[in-house]
């Protein structure tokens, strides 16, 4: 165990350049790695990745491996668990992070299965215990209800998957120093099992939900798709996204992908408007991390308003469409 | 095909949040009463793939549930949507596993089960979430993973698994056996017809005990644990509402739009 140091985050690149996650990964990594007084490592695979080393260093890293191989162009399950578990191997770190994205939540569970580690997903805090100097990671259990605290004794790494947006992102700073280290080992092609045959981008209409700063969402209230479209015109206005109950899915006045809530997409833009929508635990798992919430429904007693900042009691006929015109006048000024 | 399709009985999270308590001291959710538990949401799902499956290929779906005895009501629920046959693993020593613990001993059950083209698992459980029995299953029994699938298709001896991507999703092509962890994109589950359900309630869904699988004390003990839950809270949220009012509803929403236009 005491054989295990340092901290190493999983990074990932999103067109060409390291994604937001990462950095932010490297910030809360940093500050573990400076608790412990141990280093901070990056490890960044793709098919190319010049000059990403010396960007991690600049955000924070000390060392940063670099694996560089075609079967690495986009993301396959068997190439980068293959990967990072014999770097875990050879480099040991006590503390390892991913981004709780599709490829840290498909690729830390494994890894953790491989390494026979202690894995926190989704964590929304991570902190070092100063008498003990584990890793404590909080994450959200039963659908948001709950927050639990968990460690790894002696399993190594301690590893945990963040959620986008909970910790602060890296400062830059060209002037540090570190050491990019390339990757020797080939990867055995043997070994890659699935195939990846074919990607689908989904076109959205506008901002992509996870990335909006603004969303409106809707639920049963909203009574039917023809009321669902005056989310859009808001959300329009506002250069935001819309996002949907389940209850709202299934009914289809908007498609499964812009589910908000514990089994739909978690969100944090800065402004989450909740139109027409009782505020189910499920849901409110995924957008409490909002700056501001505003409710709008014609139910005071609704739980929405419980975890709303600002609301308006009346019927979002009544309110949206003059809503929609104010935000039009006061953002073209 | 057979498809083993590894279930839990969570507590329904649809529960309002009032109805809600903890004992924070166990790290233990209270069941509230006259509340039943209910199959997880997308373990769920994954039954409803592997019915899919069944309807176009034929085979045999055999379901596992790790968890009390009482764990038989969503063996059966599964059975009563089209699983063939069930089992409950429930063992002293079952209660309060982590991942490890959870995959060792579904792994051990499937074992005793032998022979698979699939195991499907839900992406994470509704309740705990942990998000990782399926993945650590696959790598004990060192079979491919899938995870986040919303289509699964089997195509000659192979798999064909649409993944879900933030942007998207990937089309991905499995060998046999493999397993598959199901997202809710992958539809409704259906609706278990008359015939069925009184079938399923006659089923008697026999239970697997530690020994019946082979498991061994010494996997499942409090030392060999790889995570333990130090807390578990409710957070407190002192959100104060503020109610935005006016002469009209127009004008409200006009008071709404000025407030907000500050804030962003």
């Amino acid at each position: 165990m005491d054989s295990h140091k340092g901290v190493l985050v999983c990074g990932e690149i999103a067109e060409g350049q390291l994604a937001p996650i990462t950095i932010e990964l490297l910030g809360v990594g940093r500050k573990l790695a400076d608790e412990l007084g141990e280093e901070l490592s990056a490890l960044i695979m793709g098919s190319k990745t010049g000059g990403l080393g010396q960007e991690a260093i600049a955000y924070g890293a000390d060392n940063v491996y670099v694996a560089e191989d075609s079967l690495l162009d986009d993301y396959n399950s068997d190439a980068y668990t293959q990967v990072a578990a014999n770097l875990c191997k050879k480099v040991l770190p006590s503390i390892m992070l991913l981004g709780h994205t599709d490829i840290g939540c498909d690729l830390a569970p494994r890894l953790n299965g491989r390494l026979g580690g202690g894995l926190a997903m989704e964590s929304m805090a991570l902190s070092i215990d100063p008498a003990t100097k584990l890793l404590v990671s909080t994450r959200p259990v039963f659908g948001g209800n709950a927050h639990a605290t968990m460690l790894s004794k002696s399993a190594r790494p301690q590893m945990a998957t963040v959620r986008a947006k909970t910790v602060p992102s890296a400062g830059r700073d060209d002037s540090r120093q570190g050491k990019v280290i390339p990757v020797e080992d080939k990867i055995d092609p043997s070994a890659i099992k699935v195939k990846v045959v074919d990607r689908i981008k989904e076109e959205v209409e506008g901002v992509r939900l996870e990335d909006a700063e603004v969303v409106v969402a809707g639920g049963r209230g909203m009574g039917s798709a023809q009321d669902f479209g005056m989310l859009r015109a808001l959300a329009n206005v506002l250069g935001g996204a819309v996002g949907a109950t389940r209850v709202a899915c299934d009914e289809g006045w908007a498609p499964v992908t812009l589910q908000v809530g514990q089994s739909g997409k978690v969100v944090s833009p800065k402004l989450y408007i909740a139109v027409g929508l009782s505020g189910a635990m499920a849901h409110i798992a995924g957008c409490l991390g909002s700056k501001h919430i505003v409710a709008i429904n014609k139910d005071k007693e609704a739980n929405i308003f419980n975890v709303a900042h600002f609301g308006i009691v009346a019927d979002h006929k009544e309110i949206l469409p003059t809503l929609t015109a104010k935000f039009k006048e006061l953002l073209s000024k | 095909m057979n498809t083993i399709v590894c279930v839990k009985q969570v507590l329904d999270p649809e529960i309002p949040p009032a109805k809600f308590k903890i004992d924070a001291e166990a790290k233990q959710v209270i069941p509230p009463p006259g509340v039943p538990p209910v199959i997880s949401v997308y373990d769920e799902r994954a039954v409803e793939a592997a019915c899919r499956l069944k309807d176009k290929h034929k085979g045999k779906i055999t379901v596992i549930s790790m968890g009390s005895e009482k764990a038989a009501d969503v063996v059966k629920h599964t059975i009563s949507m089209g699983a063939d046959e069930g089992f409950v693993l429930s063992d002293e020593s079952f209660a309060n596993l982590d991942s490890f613990g959870t995959a060792y001993v579904l792994g051990k059950a499937i074992q005793k089960i032998g022979e698979y083209d699939l195991i499907l698992c839900g992406r994470q459980a509704a309740d705990w979430g942990a998000g990782q029995v399926g993945s650590i299953l696959a790598e004990l029994l060192a079979i491919p993973v899938v995870t986040l699938a919303c289509d699964i298709e089997a195509v000659d001896k192979n798999l064909r698994i649409k993944r879900i991507v933030n942007d998207g999703f990937e089309v991905l092509e499995a060998p046999m056996p493999s397993l598959v962890t199901v997202s809710s994109e992958i539809g409704l589950p259906r609706l278990p017809a008359g015939m069925r359900l009184m079938m399923a309630r006659k089923k008697q869904i026999p239970v697997w005990t530690a020994q019946d699988i082979g498991a061994e004390a010494s996997q499942l003990g409090k030392d060999n644990a790889h995570t333990e839950i130090t807390s578990l809270t409710v957070p407190t949220r002192k959100t104060e509402c503020e109610i935005i009012t006016g002469p009209t509803p127009s004008e409200a929403a006009v008071n709404l739009a000025l407030k907000l236009n500050e804030l962003i």
